[in-house]
């Protein structure tokens, strides 16, 4: 299928370094350093066009088009000759791709105080981003002398509203793993190992990690739950809700092998539904199972795609004693998925939260969980927007391996990730080094924390506290009526 | 041998316990107990409640009478053996150590048990049990005796279903209900039994000092994943 079109300009000192960086055998060195260019397999990753010192490579789409005018895209028909040709379901990667669903975020503007109620200078006064995730005491407690009883159930503490999404070992390499955990430490937030297990050398970052557990329970056992500051059941990812998890045999080699606790070369099986959970009862049941097996030390997380009906969802996951509720959107990226479930399947975030907290407050349950919102948040104001739509915090998944060099190819199902992210090769891993890549991510968590600061300081709010569910301090622009009173917001103007 | 009321003195007495012989008397439904318990023997009197020995990571945990659902979920070693049977989704995901249940167990017995390097989950189900036993196996051994229904079906419908390695020993010479054709049937051999089926059995027995002879009478069939067809969905990428 050819998509792209690899060019060079007069520039080209004939280094040959774009035939070295390209991963996908697009580019090739011919007889007398020249270039040999393979079209079909280039799949617009731009690592050629980084790394060229001459700056003198580009990438351009295929200037070749079908027939214009019906209904069926270009797109629509390469995918059909390819079905056509090979039988197989389209298998992608990374978030959504369904242009013709609204990023909701885009058609939200945010409020700014004027004259009555001044706005904050965040370089002169305090602002606090710091969040608290768990569940709220349900009232104060004294003991017969008067003083207060601590009775604050477990919970954890960020420094910022932004956390870094479930990605497992596997799925990415270790090396992102060390940056992501190095960063969410420093950077006093949190990182989530995926379902793939947690690689020995992470354990000294304890106290900034989430493991998850997942179906297959691959990786889990009471170490792992007890090496973690909470722990995640999966029950569902925005990118292909009701799908499970399926890493060929193939990926299962060297240490992701010992991760997982899973033979090299078997496949590893996590299938959509976990076998022992049918009702709410019985996800209660495993919450309070995890709880035991970590001492009622840890804070659990129920995580689920962003589906139809996610409000009461929610209100029965809060009442099943979990202490946070992870919601991953439509747009939400993966490692691997079907095409077809990647696109048509789920709802996008904005709508989902904005339900799941209207929902939870009526019940009068809010304060029994946290909500953290995820699927597609690209910057300090999505953030912003999803936090004022009911969320405590977010999390990012796509936005921290962009901080790690990833351009969003959507090629990472292939496992020859050009950027050394989405791969097991260690010709490839080799690309990223941990420490400058923690690096990067503190940079770019530290940039929307301060921008967050400063939309928040605009608004006259001096903590994310007051921002949450704040939908007075959103309007909407180009949406519909329904949108409207699903998001809870007014139109702009209004 | 230390004693526990687990009525009186609740499962944080339990849960204080690691190490040692313990009684835990009076259970009726009691869930969570020696959840991720890592040594020590716990001797439970009564009927435990749901996810007991879940996450057990070592020790003992020896039953009476019956247990109920979500036993040894997700178990990494030790041994759990009930005289009695057990509910449904018992030894989910369970990695490594021994499971043996003297009477019959429900629905989803051993689904997703797995095993690596040196472990290697081992379930025995004395009497049968029902649908959906080993599903998704992905190592490990599963044992059912079927002692009390000779000549009947010991397990239910859907035995196996979508397992892709490890093993199911049936004592028995009838085919499972609706077996998959991606998984194959076979007789086992005399070395097999022998080898693979006598250690285990013959532990299973001492465990509740019956005889293993009796256990071991007639012979048994091995359900096991077909190679020759996987369960990897034909993918084509974009
Ligand atoms: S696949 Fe990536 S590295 Fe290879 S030619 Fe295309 S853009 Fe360049
Ligand atoms: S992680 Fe790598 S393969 Fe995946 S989208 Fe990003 S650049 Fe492409």
């Amino acid at each position: 299928m050819r998509r792209f079109r690899i060019r060079k300009d007069e520039g080209c000192i004939s280094c040959l370094r774009c035939a070295r960086e390209c991963s996908f055998g697009a580019i090739e060195a011919g007889e007398d350093r020249t270039l040999v260019f393979h079209h079909e397999k280039c799949t617009d990753c731009q690592r050629c066009v980084s790394c060229c010192p001459a700056g003198a490579i580009f990438i351009t789409e295929d200037g070749n088009r079908f027939r214009h005018g019906s209904v069926f895209t270009d797109d629509d028909i390469r995918e059909i000759l390819l079905q056509a040709e090979t039988g197989g379901v389209l298998l992608s990667s990374m978030g959504a791709s369904g242009k013709d669903i609204p990023i909701y975020f885009d058609r939200l503007l945010l409020n700014a105080s004027q004259v009555t109620n001044p706005s904050i200078d965040p370089l002169r006064e305090p602002m606090e981003t710091a969040v608290f995730l768990g569940r709220r005491p349900e009232g104060i407690q004294r003991d017969s002398e008067g003083r207060i009883v601590d009775n604050l159930p477990p919970h954890l503490e960020l420094r910022t509203p932004i956390m870094f999404s479930a990605m497992s070992y596997g799925a990415i390499s270790l090396n992102v793993h060390k940056a992501l955990a190095a960063a969410a430490e420093e950077l006093g937030t949190y990182w989530n190992t995926g379902e793939g297990g947690l690689h020995e050398s992470l354990y000294p970052f304890k106290g900034s990690t989430i493991v998850q557990v997942a179906s297959g329970r691959f990786g889990v056992h009471e170490t792992y739950l007890n090496t973690a500051a909470a722990i995640e059941i999966k029950i569902g990812q925005g990118a292909k809700p009701g799908i499970g998890g399926h890493l060929t045999g193939k990926k299962i080699i060297g240490d992701v092998s010992k991760t997982r606790m899973v033979p090299e070369g078997l496949d590893a099986i996590s299938p959509a539904p976990h076998h022992d959970i049918y009702s709410i009862e019985d996800l209660a049941q495993l919450v309070m199972s995890i709880k035991e097996a970590t001492h009622h030390e840890k804070p659990v997380i129920v995580k689920v795609a962003a589906v139809h009906n996610i409000a009461p969802i929610a209100s029965g996951i809060a009442r099943s004693g979990a202490d946070i509720i992870s919601i991953d959107g439509y747009r939400g990226g993966t490692g691997a998925a079907p095409k077809r479930i990647r696109d048509n399947v789920g709802i996008p975030i904005e709508l989902a939260i904005a339900s799941v907290d209207q929902r939870l407050r009526e019940e009068r349950i809010r304060d029994r969980v946290s909500v953290i919102a995820s699927g597609g948040i690209r910057n300090s104001a999505d953030a912003v927007k999803a936090i004022a739509l009911g969320a405590d915090a977010v999390s990012i998944g796509t936005a921290a391996l962009c901080a790690l060099g990833c351009h969003v190819c959507a090629s990472c199902h292939t496992g020859r990730c050009a950027w050394g992210l989405a791969t097991q090769d260690p010709q490839l891993t080799g690309r990223l080094d941990p420490e400058k890549g923690a690096a990067r991510l503190i940079n770019l968590v530290n940039a929307w924390t301060r921008e967050i600061k400063e939309i928040m300081g605009g608004m006259g709010i001096n903590s994310i506290e007051a921002l949450r569910g704040n939908r007075m301090a959103l309007r909407g622009a180009g949406l519909n009526e329904k949108e409207l009173e699903i998001l809870g917001i007014g139109y702009a103007g209004e | 041998m230390k004693e526990i009321d687990i009525r009186k003195d609740g499962l944080e007495a339990v849960r204080k316990q690691s190490g040692g012989d313990v009684a835990v008397t009076g259970c009726l439904g009691e869930r969570y107990i020696g959840c991720g318990m890592k040594d020590g023997i716990l001797r439970i009197k009564g009927t435990p409640g749901n996810a007991l020995a879940s996450y057990l990571d070592g020790g003992t945990v020896l039953v009476d009478g019956n247990v109920q659902d979500a036993a040894a979920d997700t178990m990494n070693d030790g041994l759990l053996a009930v005289r009695g049977s057990a509910g449904d989704a018992l030894a989910y995901g369970m990695r490594g150590g021994r499971v043996y249940v003297l009477g019959d167990a429900g629905y989803r017995a051993g689904v997703h048990m797995k095993a690596y390097g040196d472990r290697k989950g081992i379930l025995v189900i004395g009497g049968r049990s029902g649908s959906f036993l080993g599903e998704y196996l992905a190592g490990g051994t599963i044992i059912v005796l079927g002692l009390g229904y000779e000549g009947r079906d010991i397990t239910g419908y859907f035995c196996g279903n979508g397992m892709y390695a490890g093993t199911i020993y049936l004592r028995t010479g009838k085919a499972p209900l609706n077996l998959s054709d991606k998984l194959i049937r076979r007789a086992v051999g005399e070395d097999e039994e022998e080898q693979v089926i006598r250690p285990i059995v013959e532990d299973f027995a001492s465990v509740f000092s019956i005889p293993a002879a009796s256990c071991l009478e007639g012979g048994f069939i091995a359900i096991e994943a077909d190679s020759s067809k996987s369960y990897s969905q034909l993918y084509a990428a974009v």
